[in-house]
């Protein structure tokens, strides 16, 4: 029992709702946002250190104890990710204080910041299928809020599109558990992941492992991601940032823990579909990255290229992939953050979205050129930045595995991506000055800061990548070995 | 185009609702103290509170209504769900596990020996959550033309 | 008796399906929200439908009934109400914005 397991979701929901009677307070509202990230950062921090030297940790509610209650689970896996979306929240909220507008902030944006930091959170530390399911409606229903938010013709078009693609997959979700409930008779991941070993995947539990796969397939943009681009481009700059780095990343999550505890007797089916799934992401991301000029559209293909990328990982499923997978993870929310809040600084200041309207920027914001830059190189895997170690661990695990069509599938995705933010670069930052000394608007201090905060931060991870590694390690132990997890959370302490 | 307003006469719609209503709201009263043990709850209480006042806000103008009621219901969901959220962190103060509820039985006068729980608290603020939330929808919908 | 509920819940998921392919954006909204109960009756449905007494020890001799399909299900409509909620607003915004509420008006423009 560790009652600080539930903090990184409840907090954000406490003030999420203290929030709403501060509404005409911005100044107190920002500061209590700012202030509960960062003692998400420090909770998870703490956590994380904590499952190093006891293992992992778990908390029944009410007392409950598995499989009857409901729980969350701590493990090195969930609690990394929980640090990495409580960094980049914080980051983001730092963006949000100067560019988003007064009137947002008077309808309870920060609000709904900290419901959908909540929702991912919970999703992340969940141990039952029970508030899976709640926590990612919960991350949802804010989402469909964000997007709307000020309601211009685009924005309602694409969200209510993206609402009923979501309704529809939790629909979905909603039937595939009522399957897994109906043939299994349990709801607790670890108690699942028993009885399925004791009994075998026979083939219905193999059906409905790919119904769920579907489910979070539509929710991570894993080949049906025709959603994606359109709706992860048109919200302002901070809450598509959060929905680049988080939201897909969930469902990633699931995907990953679905099948490494529950569905992994099968892999020559379920990791077969994972794996041709994958490689037709990237080669549909990569195709959508080069085809379009709005750069919005081209960050959103870019974080469809991510997934496929990642769920390759997945695919092969090794010790090093995972390891990379995970690592490549926390990459990937971090610099898609910066990605998107990068492309929308560029929007932002020069009021257009197409990269040939665009040049000659790098003269009047070379630290912006610059930023951009080391993102390009970071998310197409040149060292030292902390895309290369995620590359390098899946690249040799599928080489171990001898997938080589995912491998070079991959690879040739990385060169894709970098040409892709290279053309971006090339034409909006060189070339001839369009805009003028004095027609200039300068550069907010509060929007550079929190994009110089995340390419340190993909710096860093790329530079400390070794002090890291003993986390990453017992993220992937996990995954890889699954008894570890059920007996941490079946044993009675 | 003119526009005739009507003032249509509806005596008996008035007279009828101020008396359903109450006993709407008794309804709901029983339904929301019935949830412990058997059928009802929060949850339905909510609803059915919510629909005593959703039933003046027909048969009365937003005006009226919100001159006899003066309250903003969008604090009204957020007070019961800070309620309900606050019986979870209740826990953590007495070193429990979150959301840990507890349950003792009391001598009160006139209902003799009853049972009161820490549930309850949080029932009330999932009821409270309801009623705000389904009124704050039917004003934002029926304020504007 | 869980055949009859199951065709039941058949019929409600082809009448959102329907619904869902509609032009008019508010019987899209009706549909999903249908789609979600074809789903509770399912959850209800596919375990068995047991006749028993509350999940409360001594209240009752018949042995109890499954209590974690009914949470999940009040939990999923609690969701599916604020979901409802939430689109009905979207919808009645986007009327208000563009002036319809038929799908095939909402196509993007040139200038976007």
């Amino acid at each position: 029992m560790n009652n600080l397991i539930a903090m990184p979701m409840m907090l954000p929901v406490l003030t999420a709702i203290i929030l709403i009677f501060l509404r005409p307070y911005i100044k107190i509202q920002r500061t209590i946002s700012l202030i509960v990230m960062i003692a998400n950062i420090g909770i998870s921090i703490y956590l994380l250190q904590l499952i190093q030297s006891n293992g992992i940790l778990r908390l029944d509610f009410g007392g409950w104890e598995p499989p009857f209650g409901i729980l969350f689970v701590a493990d090195s896996f969930s609690v990394i990710l929980v640090l990495t979306s409580s960094i980049v929240t914080a980051i983001c909220l730092l963006y949000a204080f100067s560019s988003v507008e007064k009137s947002y902030e008077h309808m309870f944006f920060y609000s709904f910041i900290n419901l959908l930091v909540a929702g991912v959170n919970g999703s992340f530390l969940t141990g039952d299928l029970f508030n899976l399911f709640v926590c990612f409606e919960i991350m949802l229903l804010a989402s469909y809020i964000l997007i709307a938010f000020g309601g211009k013709k685009g924005q309602l078009r694409e969200s209510i599109k993206y609402v009923i693609i979501n309704v529809i997959s939790s629909w979905i979700f909603l039937v595939a558990i009522g399957y897994l409930y109906a043939v299994i008779g349990s709801l607790n991941l670890a108690h699942l992941s028993e009885r399925i070993a004791e009994h075998g995947q026979t083939p219905i539990i193999t059906v409905i492992s790919i119904v769920f796969l579907t489910v979070f397939a539509l929710k991570a943009g894993l080949f049906l991601y025709f959603w994606l681009p359109g709706s992860y481009s048109v919200p302002s700059t901070v809450v598509g940032a959060l929905f680049g780095a988080l939201l897909t990343k969930v469902g990633i999550y699931a995907m990953f823990r679905f099948f490494s505890l529950l569905f992994y007797h099968e892999p020559a089916i379920t990791h077969t579909i994972i794996g041709v799934l994958a490689g037709l992401t990237l080669v549909g991301g990569s195709i959508g990255a080069v085809a379009y000029k709005d750069i919005r559209l081209v960050a959103s293909y870019n974080v469809v290229i991510a997934v496929g990328f990642i769920l390759v990982g997945l695919a092969v499923s090794t010790q090093s992939s995972l390891e990379g997978a995970v690592y490549y993870l926390v990459h990937d929310m971090i610099v898609k953050a910066l990605l998107f809040l990068l492309v929308g600084t560029m929007i932002a200041l020069t009021k257009e979205t197409k990269l040939d309207q665009m040049s000659g920027l790098i003269r009047n914001y070379p630290l912006l050129g610059w930023m951009f830059f080391i993102v390009t190189l970071s998310l197409a895997g040149i060292p030292p930045l902390s895309g290369f170690i995620g590359k390098v661990l899946i690249g040799g695990g599928t080489l171990e595995n001898g997938s080589y069509i995912l491998l070079a599938l991959a690879f040739i995705s990385s060169i894709f991506v970098l040409y892709s933010l290279l053309r971006v670069f090339l034409s909006s930052f060189w070339g001839e000055t369009i805009i003028s000394k004095d027609e200039e608007i300068p550069m907010k201090k509060g929007l550079l800061i929190p994009c110089a905060l995340l390419t340190i931060g993909s710096i860093a991870l790329g530079l400390g990548a070794e002090s890291l590694s003993v986390y990453i390690q017992d993220a992937a132990q996990v995954l890889v070995d699954p008894q570890l997890y059920i007996d941490a959370v079946l044993s009675s302490d | 185009m003119i526009k005739h307003r009507y003032r249509i006469n509806n005596v008996i719609l008035r007279t009828v609702a101020k008396l359903v209503s109450l006993i709407i709201l008794t309804l709901a009263v029983y339904l929301f103290l019935a949830g412990h043990h058997s059928p009802g709850g929060g949850f339905v209480g909510g609803l059915v509170l919510a629909s005593a006042l959703v039933l003046l806000l027909i048969v009365f103008d937003i005006e009226t209504v919100r001159k006899g009621i003066p309250v903003d219901f969008k604090k009204v969901a957020a007070f019961g769900a800070l309620l309900s959220v606050g019986t979870g962190f209740g826990a953590l103060i007495f070193g429990e596990n979150f959301l840990s509820q507890a349950f003792d039985y009391f001598n009160l006068p006139f209902f003799g020996k009853t049972e009161l729980t820490t549930v309850m608290i949080f029932e009330a603020g999932v009821a409270l959550v309801v009623v705000g939330v389904v009124v704050t929808i039917i004003l934002s919908i029926s304020e504007d033309e | 008796m869980e055949t009859l509920v199951t065709i039941l819940a058949g019929v409600l998921v082809t009448v959102a399906t329907y619904l869902l392919l509609s032009k008019s954006l508010i019987r899209v909204v009706i549909g999903t929200a249908m789609l979600t109960h074809a789903a509770h009756l399912l959850i209800i449905t596919v375990p068995g439908l047991k006749i028993g007494s509350v999940p409360i020890l001594g209240e009752g001799d018949a042995g109890p009934v499954d209590a974690l399909p009914q949470a999940l299900i009040l939990t999923s409509i609690v969701i599916g109400f604020a979901v409802t909620a939430v689109s009905l607003v979207l919808t009645y915004r986007t009327y208000q914005e563009i002036g319809t509420d038929k799908l095939d008006q909402l196509r993007g423009d040139q200038d976007e």
